[in-house]
């Protein structure tokens, strides 16, 4: 088992609709100095390197990377942004510690999805400037089409998919964290506003600010600072086509190579049976069933049937989003999948309270970058009491 | 965990011009193509793709990472693209080296990319939202304001003349002149054309300045096992750093970049060089404006404090000299597509450093070369140092 | 390498390429708006402002004092919870004489952005590499007499039209040499 990078500190703050009471700056500073507590380490002394992940027009600055060292206890040390979801920063993380140079790496992410006003013309400035935005769609338009493709392959239903929905927002009950916690039922899905059919609006996750902020360190100093390490034990990442035309529309070739590049380093090989638990792309409902079925956790076309079987349920088989995912705890953009890997940290240190899952030793983590990319990144990890 | 060794083993760029036909892909592939010829490899023997760009405002793209990837050969590959501003183009091959010196890696091809001419009516413009949005932005600044106010600072603080700063941009676009692909050479260019050059903010006027354009540059880098097969010219990266300083810039003394320094030793460091004037032998620190050269100069431990200016009056920076600066011609010479010039700069020092620089070849066959970035609110610095 | 090629890619057009209609091409512009929370720190500052009083925030561990306030010290990151009113007087730390707006059109009497060190915050020295420095314009100056270490003042808008931003300072004013 892979014992080289270790999580050693969480930290979390924000997790609402709107924070109008901090800035950007200070949502962010929250999340740190609660994850640096957590992991008892002093940014300015014990850190040596910060990765944060961000896009200028969601931020509205340009360079936005500017702005990120003073409120991480970053200034004038070595600290890099890169635009890519929260787990390709933690995919930096690891490879810098891996390298051998740095011992304790900081990641941070944030959403101050409220302050965005015009939220959709900016995502739809994501597509093709030449081929693809003078039709002047909503870009939600690529997830109808591909939801569509991948019914019409997979023989999954709308039925469904309004499952994953209720699914979700009902596990976000249980979590503190999460915004829009319901009960609902299938008929109440797909009854709700369709937003580009066969995808409705209800079955699409809803921005929230936060920021999540995640310390990671090598297996010696791990050893030293922590008594309850999550160790990293693989982690992938991978593209797709960049352009609609060109890409497949039922299957996620890029999820699939992602994970098999994850599943190589941890060993693993049937991941049904050597992992326990997942939190993966739920931004939009059939995404779930679909990244399923590319991670290998089931065949192409089963992923329907085993949730409406009660598989995917905090305690069935093998509960996925048992956190509430991004439909029950709201998206958090590119932090959201630093929020799935603080939320299978938690459940690996058996700190997730009430949404806990019983006897958990491996959990696998999956995001993916939205509407228009092809852009996702997995990650394993293990609590080695396994 | 014994660190990897990392080469570089084949570069490519385009032409850097004002404004290019090619589209930011296009441009991309360009480039990464060349770079993969160039050490007969194809992108069936690519594990991963580094890329860089600064802004998405010149392109009006968001997520201009993604939309770049395919050109720049990340179809079904891992793809990252790092983003340190003006730093970017020497901080992708940093990304590069961590992605094989991580080994997870045994192949990644690192592109840097940049389109400014698309942005209507002036690229110029889309610097307004690099500013603090509540505090900065309502007073209008243009970019050349902060460069100038550091300038200002700099020359002010250590009793520097313009027309002795004016020698660099002299230096570099004479340099320039030998490379293919620059936009601004000129064998014939002197100080008194600086001197009477338009004033945009005093102290800085248009030939203090570096062009915006378009381009994009490429480096295949190779962990040591694959390098050692593919080439007998491996020029391997010794050393990296990066330092951001704080954003509250107002708040520093802008006559000494103390990023570069803590960046510079963080490089120095790990490639166990002790008295860089002597280990370094060739240099490309970054020169978007003539007096941000001396200033990286000394922040890199090159030159005292305000004492930069000397080595090229005394002709060592010049390619015949005992330090060489910037013989490709550097961004004033060359052109100033930002991520892209960045990385040309490391891509020089690879070619110098396997004697292939062709006009440019600087003599005495340099052994160690150094390349830095600058960017963000006068604030980040990015180091490698490589050697054969 | 370069030394063995001959071509490089890169195919340069000109403003008569696109005149000619040579060039095909896609204009379009970014809807993107913004509403940027204040926040604590900086909330308290464009309130002061708004009273007329410029608030620096001061750290009791590093013992020093800069302006725009912030609610964590990033030096030390202890939380910094104390502001201070600065006098809205100051030093020229450095300044630019620029001839071009900020969407690059040409004026003939320039702006004149400046760092300015305000009276009461940090300020640079042998003990200290911080400062309580702003960035912001000068004005009622001829640009000619401008230098660094010229000693200003703060020309506010009429407490009427102040709506609690930077801008409620119209410019820094030189001080009459009496007051210097």
């Amino acid at each position: 088992m892979n014992k080289e990078v270790a999580i050693i500190g969480v930290g979390w703050s924000g997790f609402h609709p709107s924070t109008p009471e901090v800035s950007y700056k200070e949502l962010m500073y929250a999340a740190a100095v609660r994850a640096y507590a957590d992991a008892g380490v002093d940014p300015r002394r014990d850190i040596e390197s910060f990765v944060t992940v961000a896009e200028d027009f969601i931020e509205g600055t340009s360079i936005f990377d500017e702005y990120v060292p003073d409120q991480l206890g970053a200034a004038l040390k070595s600290v890099h942004t890169i635009t890519g979801d929260g787990l390709h920063g933690l995919a930096t993380a690891y490879m810098l510690i891996r390298t051998g140079v740095f011992d304790v790496v900081a990641v941070e992410g944030h959403s101050k999805a409220s302050n965005i006003q015009t939220l959709d013309s900016i995502v739809g400035h994501a597509q093709d400037p030449v081929l693809n935005r003078p039709l002047r769609l909503n870009t939600h338009f690529v997830a109808g089409l591909e939801m569509q493709r991948y019914l019409h392959d997979s023989g999954s239903s709308l039925e469904q998919c309004a499952a994953v929905v209720v699914k979700n927002r009902h596990n976000a009950l249980k979590n503190p964290l999460a915004s829009y916690s319901a009960n609902l039922t299938a008929e109440d899905v797909m009854q709700g506003p369709p937003l580009a059919w066969p995808l409705g609006r209800l079955e699409t996750a809803t921005p929230v600010d936060g920021s999540v902020v995640i310390v990671l360190a090598s297996g010696r100093k791990a050893a030293e600072l922590s008594d309850n390490p999550v160790w990293i034990a693989g982690m992938g990442w991978c593209n797709g086509s960049a352009s609609l035309e060109s890409r497949e529309w039922s299957t996620l070739p890029y999820v699939e190579k992602a994970a098999q590049m994850a599943y190589r380093q941890a060993g693993i090989g049937d991941p049904w049976d050597e992992v326990d638990f997942a939190e993966i792309d739920d931004t939009y409902a059939y995404k779930e069933l679909q990244s399923l079925e590319a991670l290998g956790i089931c065949a192409f076309g089963e992923a329907g049937e085993l949730l409406m079987q009660g598989a995917f349920d905090p305690y069935g088989e093998f509960p996925v989003n048992a956190s509430g995912g991004s439909l029950g705890v709201g998206h958090l953009l590119d932090a959201t999948g630093l929020h799935r890997a603080l939320e299978a940290v938690l459940q690996l240190r058996g700190e997730a309270g009430a949404h806990q899952i019983e006897d958990v030793h491996t959990g696998l983590v999956q995001s993916w970058r939205g509407v228009p990319t092809t852009s996702a990144a997995v990650a394993i990890f293990d609590n080695q009491e396994g | 965990m014994g660190m990897r060794k990392v080469a570089v083993i084949g570069a490519g760029m385009t032409k850097f011009v004002r404004r290019a036909l090619e589209t930011p892909k296009e441009l991309s592939w360009e480039a990464a193509k060349m770079a993969l010829d160039s050490c007969e490899l194809t992108m069936d023997d690519v594990d991963g793709v580094c890329f860089g760009t600064a802004p998405d405002a010149f392109d009006g793209v968001h997520m201009n990472g993604e939309y770049c990837s395919d050109g720049a050969g990340a179809w079904n590959k891992p793809f990252m693209r790092c983003f340190v501003g003006g730093g970017t183009g020497v901080f992708v091959p940093i990304q590069g080296w961590y992605h094989v010196a991580s080994g997870l890696f045994d192949v990644v091809l690192v592109v840097a990319e940049e389109k400014m001419s698309s942005y209507y009516p002036h690229a110029q413009a889309a610097f307004l939202t690099i500013f603090d949005h509540t505090t900065e932005r309502p007073l209008k600044p243009n970019l050349l304001w902060i460069f100038a106010l550091e300038m200002n600072r700099y020359m002010t603080t250590y009793g520097i003349r313009k027309e002795d700063i004016a020698r660099v941009s002299v230096q570099h676009k004479r340099n320039a002149a030998n490379h293919p692909c620059a936009l601004l050479g000129e064998a014939n260019i002197t100080v008194e054309d600086v001197l009477n050059s338009e004033v945009l903010a005093w102290p800085v006027q248009r030939f203090d300045v570096s062009p915006v354009s378009d381009g994009a540059v490429a480096l295949v880098l190779a962990a040591e096992h694959v390098a050692k097969r593919l080439t007998d010219k491996p020029v391997w990266i010794e050393g990296v750093g990066w330092h951001l300083d704080t954003a509250y810039w107002t708040n520093r003394d802008l006559a000494y970049p103390r990023y570069v320094e803590y960046a510079a030793k963080m490089a120095y460091d790990m490639a166990g060089i002790k008295e860089p004037r002597k280990e370094i032998h060739i240099a490309e620190p970054y020169d978007p404006f003539d007096y941000k050269a001396l200033h990286h100069l000394e922040g890199l431990q090159l030159a005292e404090r305000g004492k930069a200016i000397e080595l090229y009056l005394s002709g060592a920076a010049a390619p015949d000299g005992d330090l060489p600066i910037c013989p490709s011609g550097g961004l004033l010479g060359v052109g100033n597509p930002i991520a892209a010039a960045g990385l040309m700069k490391v891509a020089e020092l690879f070619w110098q450093l396997r004697s292939e620089a062709g006009a440019r070849q600087v003599p005495g066959q340099p052994r160690r070369g150094l390349a830095q970035a600058w960017g963000d609110l006068m604030q980040v610095g990015t180091v490698i140092v490589m050697g054969r | 390498m370069t030394s063995r090629i001959n071509h490089f890619p890169g195919t340069s057009l000109n403003e008569q390429d696109f005149a000619d209609g040579k060039v095909l091409f896609v204009h379009d512009a970014l809807k993107a708006e913004y509403a940027w929370d204040t926040g604590i720190a900086i909330g308290t500052y464009l309130a002061g402002l708004k009273r007329g009083v410029i608030l620096g925030a001061h750290c009791r561990h590093c013992r020093k004092t800069v302006v725009p306030p912030r609610t964590v010290c990033e030096w030390c990151f202890r939380p910094m919870s104390e502001y201070i009113p600065l006098q809205d007087t100051g030093t020229v730390n450095t300044f630019s004489l620029c001839y071009v707006t900020w969407d690059v059109r040409r004026i003939k009497e320039p702006e004149i952005p400046a760092v300015i060190t305000l009276d009461g915050a940090s300020q640079l020295g042998p003990a200290s590499l911080f400062m309580g420095g702003i960035m912001h314009k000068l004005g009622e100056v001829n640009p000619e007499q401008v230098h660094i270490g010229m000693r200003v003042k703060a020309v506010w808008k009429p407490e009427k039209e102040r709506e609690g931003a930077i801008t409620d300072i119209l410019y820094f004013k030189p001080l009459p040499k009496e007051e210097a």
